[in-house]
């Protein structure tokens, strides 16, 4: 194997409305501030991947429009995926492993303000029987977390904790959309949007972008040397899906993390920090479970998910977010989780490292 | 093969979507301006090239454009197809020819229809000029320009010499 590390990541300010900038605006905005922070060139770049989902706009080919942001000229090495750009990663991370490249750009891209998005996310179900009831995502969020409490996993104080904890964390945030101190109490004061999730353990509705560049062990030593940073190493990654049927599939517990996080090795050193991709205030207790993270592990740091939900790129951004820390030296080992499809239908889990 | 057996071809699914567009800063401009009847690109401060309709980014950098061109509506044919098949709810008969052109002053080709003429009078070269509809029809919209006409008493020009030319002038608008 290869090491890699990531060596910059950079995300726009996550906001309720970006207003009249577009897709390749905001990618631009990413992209660049990406590139900034190593002085990378195109030239500098072996292989770009992106996340994102033409639903989101409803403007077929979005995400072709939006090369625009990157240069194009001379051809560029270029691929994307319909799915949260931490599996944009995935693929950069396989293209480095093959050894015809030795760097990478990966960035995605969301702006849900377009259109209705919890309507829009019924269209990724099965399209017979499922879609054209159209169960839009929060309610499908509400059976999980129902059922989690049938069986004895879950109570809303809990719920309310970790939305607290959330926005209390993303104070620190500058590019945080949901953020201060709230007490569980107020929270359960909250009345209820589909119970028993109250609307702040949905995640809002953000639009933003976020780019992170990938390099081999080589480039990464040359390229922080005497900046202060340090390479942060991708020890572990794996992604797991289950069945697209919710009727198949058990919503109170995710095997298909607890598998990806075995195969990542979380379990091999001490956690120091995790982000979880847990759109949904219930969903971060089951992935803690899931991960076999206990309280020693700080989760969520930069708010997660539930301060700033940049659909398609908020999985990546819990990669950034931990690679941040321990690029500046806050933490030495993290997890990062990225979710996609509907109840943590799928899952990816990577081990992060600074040495 | 019995009736029951018969495969089921249809099924009713349907979608309806309602989205808010938007345009981006640098075509929302540009729509605003072609309201109006005017014609504005972006030129990129790296090449010094204006592009036409703008998209908020020089495609060839993947930097930013800022500054607004006005640019004139005569234009000069790049490349051209005639077309034998109709479009759907358009009073455009075949055959018609839609042409890639390049406005004076600018540096991306954008198409758009060639009419006003005889179809054999188009040549890669030709000089056209922008046909507008009534005013009172003017939207937020590139077919507020109803198509392209050719200019009476202007000879077609060498492409290659037109593309010498602008690289030439763009020059003196590059990014230091």
């Amino acid at each position: 194997m290869r090491e890699v590390a990531i060596i910059a990541y950079h995300q726009t300010p996550m906001v309720r409305d970006a207003g009249a900038k577009n897709d390749v605006e905001l990618v631009m905005e990413a992209v660049h501030g990406a590139k900034a922070q190593v002085g990378f060139k195109n030239t500098d770049i072996d292989f770009t991947c992106s996340g994102s989902c033409d639903y989101l706009g409803g403007a077929a080919f979005a995400f072709v429009g939006a090369l625009d942001a990157l240069g194009a000229v001379p051809p560029i090495s270029e691929s994307h995926v319909e799915m949260d750009a931490a599996w944009a990663l995935y693929e950069a991370w396989i293209k480095i492993q093959t050894g015809h490249f030795d760097t990478a750009l990966i960035y995605g891209f969301g702006k849900s303000s377009h259109g209705p998005m919890h309507e829009v996310l019924a269209l990724q179900l099965d399209p017979y029987y499922t879609q054209p009831l159209w169960p839009d995502q929060i309610s499908m969020a509400g059976l999980q977390a129902r059922a989690m409490m049938d069986a004895g996993k879950l109570t809303e104080k809990q719920m309310a904790e970790v939305v607290a904890k959330s926005r209390k964390n993303a104070k620190a945030n500058p590019n945080a959309q949901l953020k201060g101190d709230y007490t569980v109490e107020q929270l359960l004061a909250e009345p209820m949007l589909s119970s028993p999730l109250r609307k702040h353990d949905c995640p809002p509705i953000t639009d933003g972008a976020s780019a992170l560049i990938i390099a081999t062990r080589e480039v990464a030593e040359r390229v922080l040397a005497g900046t202060g940073k340090r390479p942060v190493y991708i020890t572990g990654i794996d992604h797991r899906i289950e069945s697209h049927q919710l009727g198949t599939r058990d919503l109170t517990s995710s095997m298909s993390t607890r598998i990806a996080g075995e195969q990542a090795g979380v379990s091999k050193g001490k956690v120091d920090i995790a982000e979880l991709h847990a759109p949904f205030s219930h969903q971060e207790i089951l992935l803690k479970e899931a991960l076999g993270l206990d309280n020693s592990t700080v989760i969520n740091p930069s708010g997660g998910p539930l301060a700033g939900n940049i659909f398609m790129s908020a999985g990546l951004d819990r990669i950034g977010a931990v690679a941040t820390r321990i690029m500046n030296g806050e933490a030495n080992r993290g997890v990062a989780h990225a979710t996609s499809g509907a109840c943590l239908q799928q899952n990816l889990v990577a081990v992060l490292e600074g040495k | 093969m019995s009736e029951e057996l018969k495969p089921v071809e249809i099924i009713d699914s349907p979608v309806y979507m309602n989205y808010s567009f938007a345009a981006g800063r640098a075509t929302s401009n540009f729509l605003r301006s072609i309201k109006e009847g005017k014609l504005v690109g972006q030129r990129s401060s790296i090449t010094g090239k204006v592009i036409v309709p703008p998209r908020g980014s020089d495609a060839e950098t993947g930097t930013p454009t800022f500054e607004e061109v006005e640019l004139p509506d005569t234009a000069t044919v790049i490349m051209f197809t005639v077309v034998y098949i109709p479009i759907p709810n358009s009073k455009v008969q075949p055959p018609f020819i839609v042409a890639n052109m390049v406005l004076d002053n600018s540096d991306q080709t954008f198409i758009h229809l060639v009419s006003g003429c005889k179809n054999e009078d188009v040549k890669i070269g030709t000089r056209v000029k922008a046909v507008w509809r009534d005013k009172s029809e003017w939207a937020y919209s590139f077919n507020n320009i109803e198509y392209f006409q050719p200019i009476a008493g202007e000879a077609p020009v060498d492409i290659d010499a037109l593309r010498a030319k602008r690289l030439k002038e763009v020059e003196a608008f590059k990014h230091a």
